[in-house]
């Protein structure tokens, strides 16, 4: 297959569109600009067209077939989400416009709120994060203010399992704090004794995904919050793997204090290829005052945006990813009380499911029930086979499924984590159970193919260290 | 109503038999029994798909979309050619994740590669990244670039975009970072002032082009003082402007950030919108976020990966200077295919189209009513003007469809794009006429 043309090299000087009119007034010039033109592309419509829709051809998405992603939660888009937010009464209003003119934007928000705050135990939500990360450094913002309200400056640190996403300890630090790692028990859960002997005077909290990384809900989570608070410091939830739990255990239950929440997985919205998604921040009554401002509030004459009183300030400009937020409160409403439920027990059937249907032929890295997702560790098959985790994920690129996780968490070696979602049929497991079964078997008879996999796809595997090392990084025109 | 799970009670009975468990809910038995399955009173029910549409749609037609709009402040909103919508809009692109598997994700990878060689070409930088939460947060993450041991200390324009500095603020208390603001000379970042605040602990100066009140400040002259006692100069700029404006890299910038909204994002309340982040290649390992490069695969194609991730908090956890995870992606490829559509020269037209028309509504707003810019020097498509009472020219216009300028300080921020044609202006004018 020939390389897909970059933009800048379709198209010759002097094609394109005409987009705009001749300017209607006298046109007006800077006395000092731009010599030298930005040298960006010149092509017709139809070349744009084609060169989108042509890498387009080489993406694969939610629409295209099963994605297992663990910790992504890629549960289905669903279409009416996206033509609500796609009504012009939402694109087409300006941040700045007077509140009276935007009470069904800030109605939407405000509902938003609720709803988010009612599945999470929580009593204030702030809609303005982008993301999931910007939603932590948020609510360890949150903490930070908390303690410095009560003149504690002697909580400098926050407690961090290993097995934690990346993002939380890097927040962490964003946030001023430094980090306690502690490392997880043989069921991959919290170790009350190690974590008993991290709380102290200076613990300022700690941060906790569960259900965990590795797909297990930590039983023992009331003790653990208790532990936290009895050191004074306060509990951070982690709201990546809400999806198991949404409607059926709320984080505002299990004692923690805030959390986040990723739009963009739990509550459908499209990941977009990495963006924009949106980070809804939680927490409770004690802590409202400090959310980022403003929050939209329901006043005597309609809706508002209210600063909090003790706020620690924007996170962003604006009012956070609002037309993302559309999504996600269309599908909020569409779901309700039981179909919030009824997704997660059924993200939590599918996983285990599959899980059980592979649990002869690979190992698994802690055995039993698992949440939304499980974690293999192919550490004995690679030793047996010569094929590691990504040769097997790699396998599976030739047959139109998006591969688990590879090597997260650290803590398990050789790791691939699955994470199936609700809205896969029983026939789309059933085939991936057959699939993986089938590599299993292509692992042993010819490893060789599954080295050197993928083969069907536009590119194989590609040099990763060239890359690194040549840090071609943008287009060069040719001399 | 529905939760968009296909598993039928049949199929479910299967499953739970292939577990070994009696019901879905005994899949919970690691949850605390007092804990599970609250009674959720102040969620309502589920509505079907036609109702949930109908009670979405009837929030959107309470908000009010104005005809013209002569605001922006952070938020512009330009033309956006119809194919923008019809490339960037495929659902391949909308639902896909972060592009994990680089071979199955080349379109993503291309299109971001792309996207870096645009904003790079804007900015004259040598290296960008695959996108920021949007301007505010971009220059936020700023001063942990620029900052080490010696030096911690971040001044910001006076005159940066109010929701840039309050950004920052909040991130830099967050770091403990001290920060500071510079004072301005009618409307612009006072150079004098700016001297006498730099000292040997200062990390970076932060310089809005154009700035808040839409003045295009001496960014050059600005740069040199701040290089001359070593401190970082940044730059956020306005990605329209870098059509006709010198580059921030000839303005001798070390960072160039900005709000990509303008390239064919709609105003959508705030949100989503587009930061970037542009670099000299010295500092490219300084650089947050995503960046995608070129390779090869072992029959010598050309591919795009994700790569230099060692500076990422995957691989870095605490020692990442950034947390960022998630970007804006999609709003990225977006913007790659707006600029791909406008091309150089439409971007100059837009540009163009937008300042003339800006200088004649100032120009218009003087001669006709007599209110004079409050600030002397050149500027782009904003402008402050005086204003004997901004509530009463603001609701004329509200009462013909038009969101006039923002009330600031001294008067009204007006903003004037391309999309406003010369008879709309005229009529603007007039209506303001009619009351004062």
């Amino acid at each position: 297959m020939e390389d897909l043309k970059l933009i800048f090299e379709r198209g010759e000087e002097g094609q394109g569109l005409t987009l705009l009119p001749p300017c209607d007034v006298e046109e007006h010039f800077l006395p000092e600009e731009r010599k030298e033109e930005p040298r960006l592309p010149h092509v017709s419509e139809n070349e744009l067209m084609r060169h989108y829709t042509a890498l387009s051809g080489r993406v694969h998405g939610v629409n295209h077939g099963f994605y297992p992603l663990g910790s992504c939660t890629m549960k289905y888009n669903p279409k009416v989400d996206e033509a609500t937010a796609a009504l012009p009464g939402f694109t087409r209003l300006h941040p700045l416009q007077p509140q009276e003119s935007t009470q069904g934007a800030l109605e939407a928000v405000f509902l938003c709120q609720s709803m988010l705050g009612e599945i999470t135990g929580m009593d204030a939500v702030s809609m303005q994060p982008a993301a999931g990360a910007h939603g932590e450094l948020t609510g360890l913002l949150l903490i930070k203010a908390y303690h410095e309200s009560r003149g504690n400056r002697a909580r400098t640190k926050i407690i961090v399992p290993d097995s934690a996403h990346g993002t939380n300890p890097a927040s962490a630090v964003m946030a001023g704090f430094s980090v306690v790692n502690i490392p997880s028990g043989p069921d991959g859960c919290v170790d009350l004794e190690v974590l008993r002997a991290a709380a102290g005077p200076d613990t300022a909290g700690l941060m906790l995904t569960n259900p965990n990384t590795v797909g297990i809900f930590d039983k023992n989570i009331r003790e653990i919050t208790d532990t936290i608070h009895a050191a004074g410091g306060l509990c951070y939830y982690d709201g990546a793997n809400l999806n198991a739990v949404m409607g059926v255990v709320r984080p505002g239950d299990m004692g923690f204090d805030c959390i986040h929440l990723n739009l963009h997985k739990t509550f459908a919205a499209p990941h977009g290829g990495g963006g924009p998604g949106a980070g809804a921040v939680g927490c409770k009554a004690f802590l409202a005052d400090f959310l980022p401002g403003p929050v939209a509030a329901c006043g005597d004459a309609g809706f508002v945006w209210d600063t909090p009183k003790r706020s620690i300030g924007r996170v962003k400009a604006f009012w956070g990813n609002f037309d993302v937020m559309i999504k996600s409160l269309t599908y909020l409403l569409t779901l309700g009380r039981s179909g919030v439920r009824e997704g997660a027990i059924h993200a939590v059937l599918a996983a285990n499911y599959m899980k059980a249907c592979l649990q002869d032929d690979f190992d698994m890295a802690y055995p039993g029930l698992c949440m939304h997702e499980f974690v293999m560790t192919l550490e004995r098959f690679k030793e047996e086979t010569g094929v590691s985790a990504l040769d097997l994920a790699k396998g599976m690129l030739d047959h139109g499924v998006h591969p688990p996780t590879m090597y997260f968490p650290a803590i398990v070696h050789e790791a691939l984590m699955v994470e199936p979602c609700e809205t896969e049929t029983k026939e789309t497991l059933d085939a991936a159970v057959a699939l993986y079964r089938s590599l299993g078997e292509a692992a042993r008879r010819d490893p060789e193919s599954l080295h050197t996999a993928p083969h069907k796809t536009p590119v194989g595997r590609l040099d990763e260290v060239k890359a690194a090392r040549d840090q071609i990084l943008r287009w060069t025109p040719q001399a | 109503m529905g939760s968009y799970v296909p598993i039928t009670e049949k199929e479910r009975a299967e499953m739970l038999a292939r577990i070994g468990v009696p019901s879905a809910e005994a899949l919970y038995a690691d949850v605390p029994a007092g804990l599970l399955f609250p009674p959720l009173s102040g969620l309502p029910e589920g509505l079907s798909e036609m109702e949930a549409w109908e009670r979405v749609s009837a929030l959107a037609e309470k908000n009010r979309v104005y005809r013209t709009v002569l605001r922006g402040a952070g938020s512009y909103r330009h033309y956006i050619p119809a194919a923008v919508k019809a490339a960037a809009g495929r659902e391949e692109f909308v639902t896909a994740y972060t592009p994990y598997q680089p071979e199955i994700s080349q379109g993503l990878l291309q299109g971001m590669f792309e996207f870096q060689t645009m904003i790079c070409e804007l900015t004259g930088m040598d290296v960008a990244n695959a996108s920021h939460y949007d301007g505010a947060t971009a220059a936020a993450e700023t001063p942990a670039m620029c900052r080490d041991r010696r030096r911690r200390r971040v001044l910001v324009s006076g005159a940066a975009d109010p929701q840039v500095l309050e950004t920052m603020r909040t991130y830099a208390w967050g770091s403990d970072t001290p920060l500071e603001t510079v004072p301005l000379k009618d409307g612009r970042t006072d150079p004098e002032a700016l001297s006498r605040m730099l000292n040997g602990e200062t990390a970076m100066v932060y310089l809005q082009q154009p700035n808040y009140f839409g003045l295009i400040e001496d960014a050059a002259a600005i740069g040199a003082i701040v290089h001359a006692t070593g401190a970082k100069f940044v730059m956020g700029v306005n990605p329209i402007a870098c059509a006709l404006l010198p580059t921030p890299a000839l303005c001798g910038a070390d960072v160039a950030v900005g709000e990509g909204q303008p390239l064919g994002l709609e105003t959508a309340f705030g949100g989503p919108y587009l930061g970037f982040m542009a670099v000299p290649k010295r500092l490219t390992r300084q650089l947050p976020g995503r960046i995608v490069g070129q390779t090869c695969d072992a029959e010598g194609r050309r591919g795009y990966v994700l790569t230099l991730s060692g500076r990422e908090q995957h691989i870095r956890r605490e020692k990442a200077s950034s947390n960022i995870c998630s970007n804006q992606a999609h709003c990225a490829l977006t913007a790659a295919v707006y600029l791909s559509a406008m091309g150089s020269e439409g971007l100059r037209r837009a540009a163009r189209n937008s300042m003339s028309k800006a200088h004649y509504l100032a120009a218009q707003l003087e001669e006709k009513l007599g209110w004079k810019r409050v600030h002397g020097s050149e500027f782009f498509h904003e402008f402050v003007t005086e204003c004997p009472d901004t509530a009463r020219a603001l609701g004329a216009l509200e009462a013909a469809g038009i969101l006039g300028g923002l009330p600031v300080e001294g008067g009204l921020l007006w903003c004037v794009t391309e999309l406003v044609s010369k008879e709309c202006l005229d009529e603007a004018v007039a209506c303001l006429r009619e009351v004062f």
